[in-house]
């Protein structure tokens, strides 16, 4: 599509932050007090003065971004915290400027980077259901023919007339929570909201989100729930350090993140600690390996996985999964089996040739999946290996070899693996 | 759902001095209205006499004015009783006052919605000009009760007070949003505050009559624009003069640069707001 919802071209964003202060002796400090007053407004009105661009005290919290979003995709924005993922929401939503760069919209435009905002503690709910509306941009004709549904999804009805102080904290969250769910805008922008109210509420909101990700609307979505990221979006950014470091399918992104800043040290053997592992009280992971004597393949032998489960629950339908990951976090192999389940423990074990893999560090990932779907239990890069360079193997002197090491069948002369 | 393409959206950094963006204001005229309502309810809430204050409060003043300025210190009051003398310069200068503190504070006690959504930021302080608007109408009518009590009968000088109303509107909103600007940057505005606000009480004749004021410096002293205001005001309603065309003049003039250097202001400040406050 030539025109996209969402045009983010070099995008960046500076801040001051402060200059740590030195030690001082008594008399340094009392001429500082003197001084102070000067020094407080060179500080204060340097807050938003960028002349110096050697200066220390200048930090970037995004670097040229640039990204185009589609009409009707849904987006997550992921990274570690300070990797710029808010201020790129904040603007987008306009709620700061970009120092440079330029960012088109089409479309109306709602951001959600909080729920409640602008609710005022002495004005009752239905005061604040309007009071919050029109901050989110709604107008007061949108909210009169909302109303009574945006007051059925709360579920305050009897509350409605009562300042919002004597509400529990759940209360104001759910109210909050329907007013922004009825906005209507052609893109919406939401940072993690969802991060409040219990288990039963968020699923609640996730599921009003799916709905709104399902109508065609444009949704960019910053989380930190990779769970929540995963289940909405189909595509996602990464963000590292102001800068944008990876763009593609969500589930490379996410393995992207979640591998970042673990040590290259190969890992053989897993054992999970009780209480580590998922709420679902019918199965359990105990322990995960790679084959039983040193753990690490060895030249020229098949690798082994052994995965121990325990169950609790004997008709449950479980399936297990793994995923081989290459160093680049491309996933090369999924592969997985139903679990017949049994009292107590019982192992896996799944067989790889490799040969087929090229030498090079791998990851593993593990998953318990429910009847086919439902993702129950994930643990990213829980192991690690090694296969080793094969002398043996003719070499040939490519600096891009395929993924795997998997020949063709060829009808006609021999064959040459690489 | 279609795609819009009518409603384009281009964010980009703003430099310099920018003009306000009067169709997105109108857009937004319902949060103006909700603002201005949550502006007055919140203010009244839980308070047994409610919008009583907004009569207590002047009479109360002015009270303690008659007695202090009007009975100790026999201060003239151009020939007219002193509460009535008074009164009238309370309302007005209660309404700027209160202008001053809440607009200057209202950008920093917002600071939450600023940093989590996006609106026009003028939306505040008309918001805190409009919500007092309500404490200057009830002491308004509580005027017009002291006239009736005294016999006091406004003649077709009333003609002007809308003209005095508009420009002490002016000069409110044009302060507040010099300060509100800066306020968000420098919170010493909100110490200096109320110190301020007693300094510009006595610079206006409210506890005195301006026939004190010497004469070679009576332009200096119009250049506050509530001097025009209350003295026209003193002239409409209860004849302590002629009206002061001058003073009036003079006022409407700092008043309209008020506001216009109080709205360009704001908007070149605009932009920092969320990062900074």
């Amino acid at each position: 599509m030539s025109n996209p919802s969402i045009k983010v071209e070099n995008i960046s964003k500076r801040y001051r932050i402060g200059a740590q202060q030195q030690e001082e002796t008594l008399v340094q400090q009392i001429t500082r007090s003197i001084i102070q007053p000067f020094s407080n407004f060179n500080r204060i009105s340097s807050l938003s003065k960028f002349d110096d661009h050697d200066d220390p005290t200048i930090f970037w919290a995004l670097k040229d971004i640039n990204f185009e979003v589609q009409q009707g995709e849904v987006l997550g924005i992921i990274g570690h915290n300070g990797a710029g993922k808010s201020t790129l929401l904040k603007i987008l939503s306009r709620i700061t400027e970009p120092t440079s760069g330029e960012i088109t919209l089409r479309g109306r435009v709602s951001a959600l980077l909080e729920v409640g905002t602008g609710f005022h503690p002495e004005l009752t709910g239905r005061d604040n259901i309007y009071m919050n509306g029109t901050i989110l941009g709604m107008r007061k004709r949108e909210i009169d023919e909302k109303l009574d549904e945006i007051i059925a999804f709360s579920g305050v009805e009897k509350y409605l007339d009562t300042p919002v102080k004597f509400y529990s904290s759940g209360m104001r969250v759910r109210l909050a929570f329907s007013v922004a769910a009825h906005l209507e805008p052609e893109i919406l922008i939401i940072d993690e909201v969802l991060a409040v109210g219990d288990a039963e509420f968020q699923k609640k909101c996730l599921g009003k989100m799916e709905d709104v990700a399902g109508q065609g609307r444009t949704v960019l979505f910053v989380s930190h729930n990779m769970e929540s990221v995963e289940r909405l979006c189909s595509r996602a950014l990464l963000l590292e350090n102001g800068l944008k470091s990876m763009d593609g399918s969500v589930e490379t992104i996410i393995s992207g993140y979640m591998s970042k800043g673990e040590s290259d040290e190969l890992v053989g053997y897993y054992e999970w600690n009780e209480g580590e592992l998922t709420e679902c009280q019918s199965i359990q992971l105990h322990s995960i390996r790679i084959n039983d004597k040193n753990q690490q393949p060895e030249l020229g032998q098949p690798i082994k996985f052994t995965t121990e489960i325990q169950s609790y629950d004997l008709k449950a339908k479980y399936e297990v999964w793994l995923h081989i990951l290459d160093s680049k976090k491309n996933k090369i192999i999924s592969s997985g089996t139903a679990i017949t389940p049994v009292l107590g423990r019982q192992t896996y074990n799944a067989e790889l040739d490799g040969e087929v893999l090229q030498p090079g560090i791998y990851s593993v990932n593990v998953l318990i999946v429910k009847n086919s779907t439902d993702k129950l239990f994930r643990a990213s890069t829980i192991l690690k290996f090694q296969i080793s360079e094969d002398n043996s193997r003719i070499k040939l002197p490519e600096k891009n070899p395929a993924i795997l090491r998997i020949g063709l069948n060829w009808f006609d002369g021999k064959e040459i693996k690489k | 759902m279609k795609p819009n393409t009518n409603n384009i959206t281009v964010i980009r950094p703003s430099k310099g001095w920018r003009v306000v963006d009067i169709k997105e204001l109108i857009e937004y005229r319902d949060l103006l209205y909700f603002l201005v309502v949550r502006g007055i309810k919140a203010r009244y809430a839980q308070s047994v006499l409610g919008v009583g204050w907004a009569v207590i409060q002047p009479l109360a003043q002015t009270l303690i004015f008659t007695v202090v300025f009007g009975n100790l210190a026999g201060l003239s009051s151009d020939g007219v009783p002193y509460v009535l003398f008074s009164f009238v310069a309370m309302v007005p200068w209660n309404y700027f006052s209160g202008i001053l503190n809440e607009s200057a504070n209202s950008l920093v006690s917002n600071k939450n919605m600023l940093s989590k959504v996006y609106f026009p930021r003028l939306v505040l302080p008309f918001a805190a000009v409009l919500s007092k608007f309500l404490d200057f109408t009830i002491g308004g009518i509580v005027a017009i009760g002291f006239f009736i009590y005294y016999g006091y009968m406004p003649g077709l000088e009333v003609l002007v007070l809308p003209i005095l109303i508009i420009i002490m509107i002016m000069t409110s909103l044009g302060t507040g949003m010099i300060l509100s600007a800066l306020a968000v940057q420098y919170r010493d505005v909100n110490h200096a505050m109320s110190f301020l606000v007693r300094l510009l009480m006595y610079s206006a004749p409210i506890v005195y009559s301006i026939s004190i004021v010497p004469e070679k410096y009576l332009f200096w002293y119009s250049l506050n624009p509530m001097v025009g205001v209350i003295e026209g005001m003193r002239a409409a309603l209860i004849g302590t003069r002629d009206l002061p065309w001058d003073l009036i003049g003079i006022g409407g003039a700092v008043s309209v640069i008020l506001f216009v250097v109080g709205i360009f202001f704001f908007k070149r400040m605009e932009s920092r707001f969320a990062d900074i406050a």
